[in-house]
C-alpha cells in the first residue's frame, strides 16, 4: 500500500475529502490566525458592543465589543495547538508501549496493561475533569517555578499546559491497547519468522517489519482521536476547568455567551457548530482513511 | 470461560484499591497543600496547624487512606467543604434523585428507537434510507450537547412556545422533554450504528441461509433468527454508554438549569471541594466497573456459545 493509492482512494471519497478540507482549514487558520483575524482575541471595544453582522464585524461582536469572527479564528489556534501537542505527546508513548508489550509480553506487558485498565475503569469525561481539576493548580505551581517556562506563564498559557498534560496522560492508553493487539497478531505471521531466520534483531523486527504493517489502524485512530481531543478541550473549557478567558476557546465562548441564548442565539450557535463540524470532519476523515487503507476488508 | 469471569471478579477489588488510593492521593494532595489552599497564602501558622489536625491531615498518608476507606465502606463519605457541614452522601443521594430518572428517560426513548432504526438501516442496506440513517448517525455522534441544545432550545422554547426552556419538576412534567431529547441523541446514534453492524454480520450466517431455504417469512427470520443473536453484542455497548453519559449530563444539566449530579459535580470540581470530588470520582468509577461486569455476566448467561469451553 503506497501513498499514491491511499490518496487516490481518498480522492474518490466525497465525505473523506470534505473531512480533509475542514481539517486543513482548521490547521491553516490555527497557524495563520494573527494574519486572518481582523482583531486580536482580547481587543475590547465597548463602543462597538453587541453589534450585529456587518462589514467591520463579519459575525458581529459580543457584550464586551470583541469581534466574534476573530475569536473563532483565534479559537482555531487554541484547538489545533491542543490537538497537535496532545497527540504528539501521547501517541509515541502509546505506540512504543503497545509495541514492546505486544512483542515481548511478560511482566512489562502485565504492568502496562493493568495501568491502562485503571484508566479505562473511569467514565472518560469524569477522569478528564478529575485530573484537570486536581492537577491544574499543581501544574500551575510547577510551571511558575521553572524558569524556562517563564514566557508561557507571563503570556497566560498555563491553562494550555494543564489541558495538554491531562489529555496526553489519558491519551496514550488507547493507542497502546490498539498497537499491542496489532503486534500480537502480526508477530505470528510467516514473514516475521522468515525475517527472524535471516537474523533480524528484535528491534529491527519491531520497527522495520511489524510497525509499518500496523500503521493503518494507528492512522485511522489518530484521526478519530483528534476529534475526541477537540471535544474534550471544549468540554473542559465550557466547564471552566480548561482554557479560561480571556484566552480564546470555543467551549468557553459557548459558556460566556450562553447568558444571551434567547436574545442573540448566534453567539452560542456559531462556536457550537464549529466544534461539531470539526469533530464530524475528523470522523469522516477517519472513516475515509479506513476505507482507503483497507480496500479489501468488508467494512460495515 | 468460567476462568475468565473468575479472573474478572477477583481483579475488581485490586482495581478498586488502586483506584481509590490514586483518587485519594490526587484528590487531597494533587492540587497542593489542601490546608494552604483553604486558608490562602497568608494564613496564621497556628490556624494552619489546628485545621490540619482537625482534618486529620497531620497523620501518615496510609493511616489517612485506610481511615477514609473504612469510613467509605460504612457509607460515610465525609463532609463537603463548599456546602459546609453537609454530609457528602446526602448531597450525592439528593442529586442522584434528579439525574437517575432524567438519564433513565433519555435512555428509555433512545435505546429502543436506536435498535429499530439500526434494524431498518441493515434491512435496507445500501438504499437511500440506509445512507440517510447512517449519515444522520455520524452527525449525531459528532455534534456535542452544547451545539445541539441551544439550537433546539431556541426553536422549541422561544420561536414556538411548545416546550418550557428549563428547570426540573420530576419526570412527569413537560420540562423533562428537551433535556431528555438532548441527552438521548448520543446514545441513539451509538445504538443505531452498533445494531446495524451486528444485524449485517448475522445476516450472512449459515443458519439464516438455512431459515431462508426452509421458506420462512422475512419478518420471522429477522425477529426470531437474526435479532436474538445480533442484539447480544449490542448489549455490551449499553454498559460502556453509561460512561459517556457522564460528560453529556454535566453540560445538559448546566444548560437546562437542572439541579442534578452534573451541576453539583461542576460546582465542587471548580471549588476544589476535595471530599466531594473524591466521592464523585470513586462512585463514578465504581458504577462504571460494576455495570460493565454485569453486562459480562448477562452476556455469559444469555449466549451459550460463550459458556462452552473453546
Amino acid at each position: 500500500m503506497n501513498l499514491k493509492e491511499v490518496l487516490r482512494g481518498l480522492g474518490h471519497d466525497r465525505l473523506a475529502l470534505f473531512g480533509l478540507t475542514i481539517v486543513v482549514i482548521l490547521l491553516v487558520t490555527g497557524i495563520f490566525a494573527p494574519l486572518i483575524a481582523p482583531y486580536g482575541y482580547k481587543d475590547q471595544n465597548l463602543d462597538a458592543a453587541e453589534q450585529p453582522v456587518s462589514r467591520e464585524h463579519l459575525l458581529g461582536t459580543d457584550q464586551l465589543g470583541r469581534d466574534i469572527f476573530s475569536r473563532i479564528v483565534w479559537g482555531a489556534r487554541t484547538a489545533s495547538f491542543v490537538v497537535v501537542v496532545s497527540l504528539a505527546l501521547g501517541t509515541p508513548v502509546g505506540i512504543f508501549l503497545g509495541a514492546i508489550t505486544g512483542y515481548f509480553g511478560g511482566i512489562v506487558d502485565t504492568i502496562v496493561m493493568r495501568i491502562a485498565d485503571i484508566l479505562f475503569a473511569f467514565p472518560g469525561m469524569l477522569l478528564i475533569f478529575f485530573l484537570a481539576s486536581t492537577l491544574g493548580p499543581r501544574i500551575d505551581q510547577i510551571s511558575r517555578s521553572i524558569a524556562a517556562l517563564d514566557p508561557l506563564v507571563k503570556g497566560g498559557y498555563i491553562d494550555y499546559i494543564v489541558v495538554v498534560v491531562t489529555l496526553s496522560l489519558i491519551g496514550w492508553a488507547g493507542g497502546a491497547r490498539l498497537v499491542r493487539g496489532q503486534f500480537l497478531s502480526i508477530k505470528e505471521r510467516d514473514y516475521i519468522d522468515a525475517a527472524r531466520c535471516l537474523g533480524a534483531s528484535n528491534w529491527r523486527l519491531i520497527f522495520r517489519h511489524i510497525l509499518p504493517n500496523a500503521a493503518s489502524p494507528i492512522i485511522v485512530s489518530l484521526s478519530m482521536g483528534a476529534g475526541g481531543i477537540i471535544l474534550s478541550e471544549a468540554f473542559l473549557s465550557f466547564l471552566g476547568i480548561g482554557i479560561r478567558p480571556p484566552n480564546p476557546s470555543w467551549g468557553a465562548m459557548i459558556f460566556t455567551n450562553y447568558a444571551f441564548w434567547r436574545t442573540r442565539p448566534m453567539l452560542v450557535w456559531i462556536p457550537g457548530l464549529v466544534i461539531g463540524v470539526i469533530i464530524l470532519a475528523f470522523n469522516f476523515l477517519g472513516d475515509g482513511l479506513n476505507r482507503a487503507l483497507n480496500p479489501f476488508s468488508k467494512r460495515r | 470461560m468460567y476462568g475468565y469471569l473468575v479472573k474478572r471478579v477477583l481483579w475488581i477489588p485490586v482495581l478498586l484499591a488502586v483506584i481509590t488510593f490514586l483518587v485519594f492521593v490526587l484528590g487531597v494532595y494533587g492540587p497542593g497543600d489542601p490546608v494552604q489552599l483553604m486558608l490562602g497564602q497568608h494564613a496564621n501558622p497556628e490556624t494552619v496547624v489546628r485545621l490540619r489536625h482537625e482534618l486529620g491531615l497531620d497523620r501518615p498518608l496510609m493511616v489517612q487512606y485506610t481511615g477514609y476507606i473504612s469510613k467509605f465502606l460504612q457509607g460515610d463519605l465525609g463532609t463537603s467543604l463548599k456546602y459546609r457541614g453537609q454530609p457528602v452522601s446526602r448531597l450525592i443521594g439528593r442529586c442522584l434523585g434528579v439525574s437517575a430518572p432524567l438519564n433513565a428517560v433519555a435512555l428509555g426513548w433512545s435505546i429502543p428507537l436506536g435498535v429499530l432504526l439500526g434494524i431498518l438501516a441493515a434491512y435496507k442496506e445500501n438504499t437511500p434510507i440506509d445512507r440517510i440513517i447512517v449519515l444522520t448517525v455520524v452527525v449525531g455522534i459528532s455534534m456535542p450537547v452544547f451545539a445541539i441544545a441551544p439550537i433546539l432550545l431556541y426553536f422549541l422554547a422561544v420561536k414556538v412556545h411548545v416546550l418550557p426552556p428549563g428547570g426540573w419538576d420530576g419526570i412527569f412534567s413537560t420540562k423533562v422533554i428537551l433535556p431528555a431529547i438532548v441527552l438521548g441523541i448520543g446514545p441513539l446514534a451509538v445504538m443505531v450504528r452498533q445494531t446495524r453492524a451486528a444485524v449485517l454480520t448475522t445476516i450472512s450466517e449459515m443458519y439464516v441461509t438455512t431459515a431462508r431455504a426452509k421458506g420462512l417469512l422475512e419478518g420471522r427470520i429477522m425477529f426470531s433468527h437474526i435479532l436474538p443473536n445480533a442484539l447480544i453484542p449490542v448489549m455490551t455497548i449499553v454498559g460502556l454508554m453509561l460512561g459517556s453519559l457522564v460528560g453529556g449530563a454535566f453540560v445538559t444539566e448546566l444548560l437546562f438549569g437542572i439541579p442534578g449530579c452534573g451541576q453539583l459535580a461542576l460546582q465542587v470540581f471548580t471549588a476544589r471541594d476535595y471530599p466531594m470530588i473524591m466521592a464523585f470520582t470513586i462512585l463514578g468509577a465504581l458504577a462504571f466497573i460494576v455495570s460493565n461486569l454485569l453486562v459480562d455476566f448477562l452476556y455469559f448467561a444469555i449466549d451459550p456459545r460463550i459458556r462452552r469451553p473453546q
